[in-house]
């Protein structure tokens, strides 16, 4: 399989008055073309902002972004111009927000906007092709009576009928990549389902390779070809999903999966991981997660774990990914 | 059909605005006032009947009769006449200096709120220079170099008065650009200039359209200032301000009170409605006023 976004050692840090916020810290990370990444994690893993800095969607100078490699089709994302940065959003890469509340201008239809994503990636003078596209659109993520509801505006639509109208911005100029960021959080539980089976439908018919950020696992089970766990900033632990999810090779993933409820055994209680995420201002020193960790040593308090790879492409970040095997 | 709903669409949240704007008695009055001013300035030939630069000294100094309505001045020209055509002179004037300024202030607050950093620091600094310049000064200066002249007026006054509205429109703008639609926007591709005409200047609109009708009052009286000083308008042709320019010597203030009274008291009015309407549109513009 070819790659489609190659990112390596990624770091963006967040200049504030007082302080250095590391919220990505050395990321690798590799979509292949047509496949869907789960990146998971806990709020401020750092997760949304590798996503924004694959489209330098971060307010530069604030955010610092550095990478040994950012391509996309092999092309360096890192020297683009604005010019050439406006062609890709949107474009080749299409993004779904978290929250369709508020990523949808209030006072424009939802039809001008998804002909809005279309109008500036084709030809900008026919409005009238991009309005019928948007209807088109807006029927191929199943919103009923496209052509009616196009000229409604976000406050007539519902929390999922508006993540279909993100979804079909997002889709509107046939992407190779969809980075999702937390698609379903904002929805009713009963509405995920729908979004996600939409996601699917709608990366079969791009054949899009899909960057799926979420803190969900159920998520991630449904949806995923490979995981990708982040914790503090760093990538902790990628598999393909069945492998992750059979025989976890990191602590903080374990620690995740034992979190859930199940239905197949006969506790009550759920098993949290101790602690809290570490404050990226002053991130500990050696491997992040050892305050929390079970399996923590000396050697874990002075040294960084490398995300080492063990075969069948899976990789881990822990000093005793043995003692998991 | 469709097009129907479309203008249901936008016409519910401007109903409010309208209503809103009918409940304020003054701002209608000066509204009724402005259109007669406007009409009275358009159609200022077939009104007045008379050449408003024809002089006639053997009817100078006329006080108002039947035919010369508000009296003559002192080379016989007809002062209703000269009154109604100056209202377009003053009125063109104002309009055009504060178009100036709203477009100007329009896209350089934008710009400065959008790309912020040191271009927001430039543009909002040239502002604070402009603002804090006795404007009138420096229109005097510039126009002594120039030579006085409609054109200079207007760019002068508009120069003058630009920072108001990129002001409003800078702060539409900071607080628009962190929205998410805004990043939404440009995760789709949009650039600066996409961004501003499509997010900011529609969410602008309502407060910039009410310091764009306070400009015109401003630069209405500014005109009548500037033309008083013979900086503006030149004669013979007639503005507000250089008919006041009469009133300089004090036999005519006190014998020929129909020379000076009229186009003062037509500036002082015409600068009053043109106010009392941008404090209905204001509120109307408000929606949290119901």
């Amino acid at each position: 399989m070819t790659v489609l976004l190659r990112i390596e050692n990624l770091s963006v840090d967040f200049h504030t008055d007082d302080a250095v916020v590391h919220a990505v810290d050395g990321v690798d990370l590799e979509v292949h073309e047509g496949e869907i990444v789960a990146v998971v994690g806990e709020s401020g893993s750092g997760k949304t902002v590798t996503a924004m800095s694959v489209l330098r969607l971060l307010r530069e100078p604030a955010a610092r972004v550095s990478a040994g490699t950012l391509a996309f089709r092999g092309q360096d994302l890192r020297g683009l111009s604005p010019r050439q940065l406006r062609a890709i959003r949107g474009g080749p890469v299409g993004m779904i927000f978290q929250d369709p509340m508020t990523a949808l201008n209030p006072v424009l239809s939802i039809g001008d906007q998804i002909a809005e994503t279309v109008l500036l990636h084709q030809d900008r003078r026919d409005r009238k092709a991009a309005r019928a596209r948007a209807v088109e659109l807006l029927a191929l993520v199943g919103v009923p009576d496209a052509a009616h509801r196009a000229r409604q505006y976000p406050h007539e639509f519902s929390g999922g009928m508006r993540q279909r109208a993100m979804i079909a911005m997002a889709i509107a100029n046939d992407p190779d990549l969809i980075i999702a960021d937390e698609p379903t959080t904002a929805l009713d539980v009963t509405i995920q389902a729908q979004v996600l089976q939409l996601l699917r439908k709608a990366q079969r018919e791009t054949g899009a390779a899909t960057i799926l950020i979420t803190h969900d696992l159920g998520v991630v089970a449904e949806l995923a070809d490979r995981v990708v766990v982040m914790y503090a900033g760093r990538v902790v632990e990628t598999a393909e999903v069945h492998a992750l999810f059979g025989k976890p090779r990191h602590p903080y993933t374990l620690g995740l999966l034992a979190s859930l409820p199940r239905m197949d055994t006969e506790t009550d209680r759920l098993d949290p991981i101790p602690g809290n995420p570490p404050n990226m201002a002053s991130p500990p020193p050696g491997c992040p997660f050892h305050p929390r960790c079970p399996l923590a040593r000396d050697i874990c308090r002075t040294e960084r774990p490398a995300l080492l790879d063990l075969g069948d492409g899976r990789r881990s970040a822990c000093h005793f990914h043995e003692e998991l095997a | 059909m469709t097009i129907q709903v479309e203008v249901l669409d936008e016409a519910v949240p401007r109903r409010g605005a309208l209503r809103r704007f009918r409940r304020h008695p003054v701002a209608l009055a000066g509204l009724v006032f402005l259109f007669l001013v406007v009409l009275a300035a358009i159609f200022a030939r077939p009104l007045s009947g008379h050449d408003p630069n024809q002089i006639d000294l053997l009817a100078a100094r006329a006080a108002p009769s039947g035919e010369h309505w508000l009296g003559t001045d002192s080379t016989g020209r007809d002062v209703f006449s000269r009154l109604v055509f100056a209202g377009r002179v003053s009125l063109g004037v104002g309009i055009a200096s504060a178009a100036l300024a709203v477009v100007l202030g329009t896209v350089l607050g934008g710009i400065a709120g959008l790309l912020g950093g040191w271009v927001d620091g430039l543009v909002m600094r040239i502002a604070d220079v402009f603002m804090s310049f006795p404007s009138l000064v420096v229109i005097v200066v510039v126009a002594g170099i120039l030579g006085p002249s409609v054109v200079t007026m207007v760019i002068a006054i508009g120069l003058f008065q630009w920072p108001v509205c990129g002001r409003i429109v800078r702060g539409v703008t900071l607080s628009l650009r962190e929205q998410e639609y805004v990043l939404a926007s440009r995760a789709t591709g949009a650039g600066p200039m996409w961004l501003l005409r499509r997010h900011i200047i529609p969410a602008a609109l309502p407060p910039v359209s009410v310091a764009a009708t306070l400009a015109v009052a401003q630069a209405i009286a500014l005109e009548a200032t500037l033309s008083f000083l013979g900086l503006g308008v030149q004669p013979p042709s007639a503005s507000w301000g250089n008919m006041l320019t009469d009133a300089q010597s004090l036999t005519v203030i006190r014998t020929e009170p129909w020379l000076w009274l009229s186009p003062g008291v037509a500036v002082a009015l015409t600068v009053l409605a043109v106010n009392f309407i941008g404090d209905g549109l204001r509120d109307a513009v408000d929606p949290r006023q119901s």
